[in-house]
């Protein structure tokens, strides 16, 4: 064998590698994304179709929509998270290899990240279009909630989604593991949303904000820590 | 001398042809790997029995037992997936399960193909140099995939190769980083003649380059064929163990002795 | 005890249960005599009548429920996932089941309580709805638990679950509280010590003792019980 140089791990490089890894294998075959667009897609069109202007007000109604399609159709992603390392045993290779346990779930946490912030940045104007809301600086604000919200769903999601893969009927469960965690992330959010929306200033959602903040930042480390545990060992 | 848990089965025959089991290494300190004491439970039951091995840089131990003897587990925690309830492991003086030093000395091939059948042969193998830590991957990638006879196939994705071809890759995948320590748990299940070939190609190539290969294989000819040590495994327990005689293992005893060695459990 | 007991007792727990726990029957009886010192002896609230007795059940049930069967589940969980033996995780299963019963009682006592305060037998009350996210917590637990069939698996998992969940409920009564739909919390749910009477706070204490330990005898039966089927399945697969 021919000299052969080393480099030390690094937490970093290996989460990129892996979150281009799942997405490369995502991209490639597509399926998984396109599900989730089109659930999102539809299931606005759906509720816009079911809604009565004349009751309830578009800005009113939109939010809580908003949310709890990204829910849905964050959970289509995640589904996926570890399928891939399951088929062929994968997972095996990687976890004999110098690369960290911690680096996994966040090259995983990070590609399903990726994702869900994919399908939102085509729900978003989606949203905005079907239900006609205007359009104007706030929405950067709601870009700004989506992403934090982003961060503790998919760190939340991508653990219950390794814990979930360990059982029968794993589609089944992650929902209804990871649902009772999103809820200090889609509540916020929601009604953050619905004030930004509404015209109120960014210092009124502060309280929302600084919720997902905390969030995200426990369950980001708490989910990285947890994770080995969902491996037999 | 060998710390093997014999059961009342020791093979007589072994004993008589004056071989000696597992004492391949004259003391830990020349050993490649060792493993001492390695038990393994599930619940209060032990399917991995206090189990000890001394294995030499250039060796092969070629295990062979009954479904449910163990062997896979045993080979699971010399490659750091598992931790032993009881005993220590180590390689080249490191203890396993190692931290990233140790773990790159490790190749692990199974009968699954540990590969993404989506991404091409060439992507699983440059993730997988890349994960070891390889400074020049792509070099090293395209080095394994010819030795492998892969390099022609290298931009196909996994999906569409055939089960042999798909193992090959595999092996590739295992020894791009030139792995001290390869466990091979049954390789041979599902290759042609071409692959079985060049899997026991590389497996020669790495035992005179120095590596220590463990190998699980229902497959007594090509097991024997490389094996510079060979035992069997039955309830988690080595009960027999024999070294390489001068002439060679002859199949046919083996496959007497061993069937009597195992008879019931199956 | 008779020599039976004894004997059951002392032999391994593959035996059947003692026919007689002492705990629980002592449980059992304070539970009685709260309840008849309850109805008889404490005088019911001015404004809501009878109906407001069911506080001296809902409450110890919310206090035993929500923070002390889910603060064991976590603990006995995260103390499996360090020293990993199997007696934590059948104490945090445990933990886990009997929180759910006293969880439940505190939803349908609440809701019966809500319909003779406001008129409606749920209302998004901050304490309800808390209630109510934990009730769903507990339940994946362990709907999580059955599907596990690999006992290791099931003991690291629901582990993994439950110190997880704990960190979650700050965060649930952080975001209930934050939620502008809720209903103003209604004072009369709140026990002000200056709205009750001395005999109120007397009979408060006797429940809340009494329902602890029912609470405390019941997980230990439930405890005694997986043991048992443990050491059972044990013996079939060895």
């Amino acid at each position: 064998m021919n000299d052969l140089a080393f480099r030390e791990p690094s937490f970093i490089a290996d989460s990129i590698r892996i979150a281009r890894k799942d997405l490369l294998i995502e991209f490639r075959s597509r399926s998984g994304f396109l599900s989730a667009v089109v659930f999102a897609l539809l299931s606005l069109a759906i509720f816009r179709f079911s809604w009565d202007p004349t009751a309830v007000s578009s800005i009113d109604l939109a939010p809580g929509i908003l949310w709890v399609i990204f829910t849905f159709a964050g959970l289509l992603g995640l589904n996926r998270s570890f399928n891939v390392e399951q088929v062929d045993r994968a997972m095996d290779a990687l976890l004999a290899s110098p690369v960290s346990r911690e680096a996994v779930f966040a090259g995983k946490a990070l590609g399903n990240f990726v994702f869900v912030m994919a399908v939102q940045l085509l729900a978003l104007p989606t949203l905005a279009l079907f239900f006609g809301l205007p359009v104007g600086p706030e929405w950067w604000g709601v870009l700004a909630v989506a992403l934090l919200a982003g961060a503790g769903f998919v760190a939340v999601g991508t653990l219950f989604a390794a814990v979930a893969s360990n059982t029968r009927l794993a589609e089944m469960l992650l929902p209804m593991l990871a649902l009772p965690f999103f809820v200090p992330v889609l509540i916020p959010a929601a009604q953050a949303t619905s004030s930004l929306l509404a015209g109120r200033p960014i210092a009124e959602v502060l309280p929302e904000l600084k919720i997902l903040g905390a969030f995200d930042i426990v369950f980001m480390a708490a989910c990285a820590l947890a994770f080995p545990f969902t491996l037999e060992e | 001398m060998p710390v093997a848990d014999s059961a009342a089965g020791v093979s007589r025959a072994a004993e008589a042809a004056g071989v000696s089991a597992l004492a391949g290494a004259a003391d830990t300190a020349d050993a490649a790997l060792v493993a001492d004491g390695v038990t393994r439970k599930y619940g209060a039951r032990a399917v991995v029995k206090n189990v000890s091995l001394r294995l030499n840089a250039g060796d092969c131990l070629a295990l062979f037992g009954p479904n449910g003897a163990g062997k896979t587990t045993l080979l699971r925690m010399l490659g750091g997936l598992l931790k032993p309830y009881k005993g220590r492991m180590t390689l080249l003086g490191q203890e396993l399960p190692g931290e990233a030093s140790t773990r790159r000395l490790l190749g692990v091939i199974s009968h699954r193909s540990m590969l993404y059948d989506a991404l091409t042969v060439r992507e699983n193998v440059m993730f997988a140099a890349e994960c070891q830590g390889l400074r020049h991957a792509a070099a090293a990638t395209d080095a394994v995939l010819k030795q492998l006879l892969v390099h022609d196939r290298a931009h196909t994705p996994v999906r569409a190769l055939s089960r042999g071809l798909q193992q090959r890759v595999s092996i590739a995948r295992a020894l791009v980083h030139g792995p001290r320590l390869v466990l091979l748990d049954e390789p041979y299940t599902g290759l042609d003649e071409t692959g079985a070939r060049a899997l026991t190609d590389a497996l020669r190539a790495l035992k005179s380059n120095g590596a220590t290969v463990v190998l699980i294989t229902h497959n007594l000819s090509e097991g024997l064929a490389l094996a510079t040590e060979t035992a069997i495994m039955r309830d988690g327990a080595f009960v027999h163990e024999m070294a390489r005689p001068a002439q060679g293992y002859v199949v046919t005893e083996y496959a007497t002795m061993y069937r009597e060695l195992v008879a019931g459990v199956e | 005890m008779t020599t039976a007991s004894a004997l059951d007792a002392r032999s391994t727990s593959v035996r059947r249960l003692p026919p007689v726990d002492w705990l629980l029957m002592l449980a059992v009886v304070a539970v009685a005599g709260v309840v008849a010192r309850a109805t008889l002896y404490t005088p019911a609230d001015a404004m809501l009548g009878a109906v407001q007795r069911l506080f001296y059940v809902h409450v110890p049930s919310a206090i035993l429920g929500m923070y002390v069967a889910c603060s064991v589940m976590a603990i006995a969980g995260g103390l499996y996932l360090w020293i990993k033996d199997d007696r934590l995780d059948r104490v945090a299963e445990s933990a886990a089941e009997v929180g759910f019963v006293f969880l439940t009682v505190v939803l349908v006592t609440g809701s019966i309580w809500g319909k003779a305060s406001w008129g409606t037998y749920w209302a998004w009350e901050p304490r309800l709805t808390s209630a109510l996210f934990l009730w769903f917590l507990v339940l994946s637990y362990l709907v999580l638990r059955d599907a596990i069939e690999n006992r290791e698996a099931r003991a690291r998992l629901s582990a993994v679950l439950g110190v997880l969940a704990l960190l979650l409920v700050p965060f649930i009564h952080m975001t209930v509280y934050l939620f502008r739909g809720l209903h103003p919390e209604p004072i009369v749910l709140k026990p002000e010590k200056p709205a009750m009477s001395p005999e109120m706070l007397s009979t408060f204490g006797f429940a809340m003792l009494a329902f602890t330990v029912l609470f405390f005898a019941m997980i230990r039966l439930r405890y005694r019980w997986a043991t048992a089927r443990d050491a059972r399945l044990e013996l079939e697969q060895a």
